[in-house]
């Protein structure tokens, strides 16, 4: 069945696939996922805040962004973005973004509503008597919130927030539709000069599979080791 | 900001000859409510199977159930859309992968494919999540009635499980039908693609997506109405 088809090609474009592709999608991830993480439990604080206008503000935000392809979404912020620049910085013409910021943003902005939901249930498993506590010694709102609350909502949700960001590693396969050079973007271009689709996009899903198998196997160990006893 | 708004471009005469801009994207729209519908034909059946084999006390279809749901979780849709469309013809037997090259609406029949493989995983996840949540003494009073393991299945655990999961369910559902939207990279013209079309065409591209957004909030509502709908219609009187 594989008697015609040239598995070389893989050994010769791995410098291209890696160097470029694999460093490109995970720096990607990487930093949409930190950024997600900051702006969802913003989202998720606002949220569950007792001020009616950011809770709403919150909520429509998450709703809108869930109910939304992330296809879409791509397409949206590619074309938005410069003139939100524009009109930031009161330009007259819409500035120019590059294709990796645009992506960064979209990602950021996206996956943020994800991991709010996440940082919302991670908040609220945290027993209400320990807020109530932390009032009583004194402490403010935002040191209620730093010292006390968040560091346990992080522990808690630590492995929902890293298979969520196992699903944003698979999710900036879709940097394709811009025609940037991620993993998959990387290999279907050699699939597409050489005529080797079957061979490269074999490949990459074989790829693709080791590293999230991979990971969501140590997020289950990690799951496992966390696990608070209560 | 200097984009001039044309709020009218909707009523203009598409560039493709038939049609306004409208009809473009109700043309998109009836094709990514086509290919969520029959895409979930397959999730729901294949998903129910997978999931039921996950709590068969049998570890050779927990194992083949485990296997599949790995497999097709971790492989990003889009890679799956494209195994499906480029590579799957290549390896079927000649005259074969010929045909299936050459079927009028190829990327609709890979884009079914892909998403019912693709979302059963996902549903089989929730139906074994169904079924372990319920206790244990249903099983046994099952078997203890004397019902075969078929019976068990289907009088007493499966009906029960359905309902712990419809809401789940039903996110999933939504999520299948975002999913459709991936399709575009292989050529089916679904809502997402049509109002690419519409921005390269009309230069309107605010418009476009504005439009675009709309259909599928719409979507979204009418979906979460059905399944409210069939939640209370289904619900047993006195649960709960």
């Amino acid at each position: 069945m594989f008697a015609s088809f040239d598995f070389s090609v893989i050994g010769a474009s791995l410098p291209y696939l890696f160097g470029q592709g694999m460093v490109f999608t995970l720096t990607l991830t990487a930093l949409a996922a930190s950024g997600g993480i900051v702006f969802g439990t913003l989202l998720a604080m606002m949220r569950l805040s007792s001020i009616p206008g950011l809770t709403h503000a919150a909520k429509l935000y998450v709703e809108l962004m869930r109910s939304l392809p992330l296809v879409l979404v791509i397409f949206w912020f590619y074309f938005l973005v410069p003139y939100i620049g524009a009109w930031a910085t009161g330009s007259a013409t819409p500035i120019q973004v590059g294709a990796f910021s645009s992506a960064l943003i979209t990602f950021t902005l996206f996956e943020a509503a994800y991991f709010a939901e996440i940082m919302r249930a991670g908040i609220q498993s945290i027993p209400r008597g320990q807020t109530a506590a932390a009032r009583a010694l004194g402490m403010s709102y935002a040191q209620t919130m730093r010292l006390v609350v968040l560091p346990q909502a992080l522990r808690n949700m630590l492995p929902l927030l890293l298979t969520q960001t196992i699903v944003l590693f698979q999710d900036t396969s879709l940097v394709y539709v811009l025609s940037l050079t991620d993993f998959l973007g990387a290999a279907s271009k050699v699939a597409q000069r050489d005529g080797r689709l079957v061979e490269m996009y074999l490949f990459a899903a074989l790829v693709y599979f080791a590293v999230c198998f991979t990971a969501s196997l140590l997020v289950r160990r990690l799951q496992a080791r966390t696990a608070i006893v209560r | 900001m200097n984009y001039t708004w044309n709020w009218g471009i909707f009523q203009e005469p598409s560039p493709e000859g038939a049609g306004t801009y409208a009809d473009m994207l109700l043309s998109g729209l009836s094709w990514t409510i086509a290919t969520a519908l029959a895409s979930w034909v397959i999730a729901f059946t294949l998903g129910s199977v997978i999931g039921v084999m996950r709590t068969l006390p049998s570890r050779a279809a927990n194992a083949v159930g485990a296997a599949y749901v790995e497999l097709f979780r971790n492989v990003p849709l889009l890679v799956q859309m494209f195994l499906w469309y480029f590579v799957l013809p290549e390896l079927l037997p000649a005259g074969l992968g010929t045909a299936v090259k050459q079927l009028p609406d190829a990327p609709f029949y890979t884009a079914v494919l892909c998403l019912g493989f693709f979302t059963a995983s996902r549903v089989a996840e929730q139906v074994r999540a169904g079924i372990q949540s319920l206790p244990r003494g249903q099983r046994m009073a099952g078997t203890a009635m004397g019902f075969t393991t078929v019976q068990t299945y289907r009088y007493v655990l499966l009906p029960n499980a359905y309902r712990i999961i419809l809401p789940p369910l039903t996110s999933e559902f939504l999520n299948n039908l975002k999913n459709t939207s991936v399709a575009l990279t292989i050529g089916l013209l679904e809502l997402t693609a049509r109002a690419r079309s519409m921005q390269e065409f009309s230069f309107q591209v605010f418009e476009a997506f504005t439009a675009a957004t709309i259909l599928y909030l719409l979507l979204n509502l009418v979906v979460i109405a059905g399944a409210t709908l069939l939640e209370r219609t289904v619900a047993v009187p006195g649960a709960r």
